[in-house]
């Protein structure tokens, strides 16, 4: 709640900060317009733009569940079975070190104008912070745990996998909550990127198209309303992860 | 509790281990018979816990042998309860890891014997000694005729720390128990056998009988009676 207040002031503070700049240098429309001129064209336009929101949130929402699902199925595999991590270590790696800027053109080819690419694009970019924080956080149960389930389980497969379920697994699920949170953080740039490199649709295609025609208000009306989306997936998912730690004292 | 049918022993034959470079034991002997509660006190480093985990069979010896008669069970400082499970999910959770069906009913009974009434909580919601009650359930529900405890009590105060004590022996009649601690007076209360860990490589600088008490009770470790064998302790862990 008092973190709600902070951010809703520091917000008031930038638009004011806004309006002083945009009133007080006298730029024009096109460089940098006014609030109430985005609120403007905000309100002639919200069909359109909410419809566009209402693509780019899909977007968000189907890219965010593909990658956290393969990151959870990654990091799954690689805890379950040695000879995996060997296999999977250097597609986690690669899936970072190439810069999704460059892939999303090709997928664009590949997949179509669609949706498709985006989540696909958005999949990618979420999959690593999942993947690598929940393999980092099956990696390291501490190790009182770890030994007093050694000691209790005995062993065998059916041994290892009933301590992953009981032990292993919700040991490793405040990791989980911190990759699905930095994830929920990235899939609005994702989504976005996916738009520039070929949409007919979404609030990244909308920002080029207003772009293009010099329509800067609304340009910026499709900004904010990204902005506020983006804050709104990451406060949800914060929400959700943090619902699932309930043991997880928070010192904040 | 019942006194346990088959407590059994432990042998530690020309034990040799190292930790790291250090060399911890070499042809170390002990034997812990049936029933004993063998108090194992040494100075820090002394290798005290390595010896605890050995026997649990979490160290592989490399030379010599460790034979625990039956299986063990291990009680830590940190008491590697599950922050995310209720207490009585804590309690089962051995029977979980076997693929068992939990007998909660029993878990219930346990931790009410030990005088944990809040089973809904879970374990950082409890007080240090409480959390002790329930690890004290959980060693019980799992009922193996050896109880391993490394410095279970360190961390509690005085008057929870006796009351815990007294419960724990209680518990434990019947069970072959090795209790490490770095407290003489929680090894004169507790031990019916009290051994002195000391030197590198460590030898047994003590091994102290002391004269028996009622089963299951603590003795007073002020009584004048117990002074010599005191005394003995403290030379033991002063010796180089």
């Amino acid at each position: 709640m008092r973190l709600a207040l902070s951010s809703l002031a520091v917000l008031a503070v930038l638009i004011a900060a806004w309006w002083a700049l945009a009133a007080g240098l006298g730029l024009p429309a096109y460089i940098l317009p006014a609030p109430d001129a985005v609120a403007a064209a905000w309100w002639e336009r919200r069909d359109f733009i909410l419809h566009n929101a209402g693509v780019t949130a899909l977007e968000m929402l189907l890219g965010f569940c593909a990658g956290a699902v393969l990151g959870v199925l990654c990091a799954l595999t690689m805890a379950a079975a040695a000879p995996a991590r060997l296999v999977l270590r250097p597609v986690l790696i690669a899936s970072q070190a190439i810069p999704v800027f460059a892939l999303a053109p090709l997928f664009v080819v590949w997949m179509g104008y669609g949706m498709a690419p985006k989540i696909a694009i958005a999949a990618i970019v979420i999959f690593f912070p999942v993947a690598a924080a929940f393999a980092d956080g099956l990696r390291r149960t501490p190790p009182a745990l770890a030994e007093a389930a050694r000691l209790m389980a005995g062993s065998g497969f059916g041994a290892r996998l009933r301590t992953l379920r009981f032990v292993v697994l919700p040991a490793a699920l405040p990791a989980l909550g911190t990759g699905l949170r930095v994830g929920a953080g990235v899939a609005a740039i994702a989504a976005v990127i996916g738009e520039w490199a070929g949409a007919s649709e979404g609030l990244g295609y909308l920002m080029l198209w207003a772009n293009a025609r010099t329509q800067i208000p609304l340009m910026f009306a499709a900004l904010v309303t990204l902005f506020v989306l983006a804050i709104a997936f990451a406060a949800l998912v914060d929400f959700l992860t943090r619902r699932m730690t309930p043991w997880i004292s928070e010192t904040d | 509790m019942t006194p346990h049918p088959a407590a059994t022993r432990i042998d530690i034959t020309a034990l040799s281990l190292a930790y790291g470079r250090a060399p911890l034991f070499d042809r170390l002997d002990l034997s812990v018979a049936p029933g004993e509660v063998l108090c194992l006190l040494g100075p820090s480093g002394a290798g005290k816990s390595t010896l605890l985990r050995a026997m649990a069979g979490l160290v592989r010896p490399e030379g010599g042998s460790v034979v625990a008669g039956g299986a063990v069970a291990l009680m830590t400082q940190d008491d590697a309860l599950l922050p995310w499970a209720r207490v009585v999910e804590n309690v089962v959770l051995g029977a979980r890891l076997r693929g068992e069906r939990p007998d909660v009913p029993r878990a219930e009974a346990l931790l009410h014997a030990v005088g944990v009434n809040d089973l809904a909580k879970r374990p950082d919601a409890l007080s240090g000694g409480m959390r002790k009650r329930v690890a004290l359930a959980w060693l019980l529900y799992e009922d193996r005729p050896i109880a391993l405890l490394d410095e279970p009590f360190a961390a509690l105060d005085a008057i929870t720390r006796r009351s815990v004590q007294a419960l724990t022996l209680q518990s434990l009649i019947g069970c072959t128990v090795v209790l490490v601690t770095h407290d003489p007076f929680e090894a004169l209360a507790m031990g019916t056998r009290i051994v002195v860990l000391a030197g590198v490589p460590a030898r047994i600088a003590l091994d102290e009988r002391l004269p028996p008490a009622p089963l299951g009770t603590l003795r007073d470790p002020a009584d004048p009676d117990l002074r010599p064998a005191y005394l003995r302790i403290l030379a033991a862990l002063e010796a180089p």
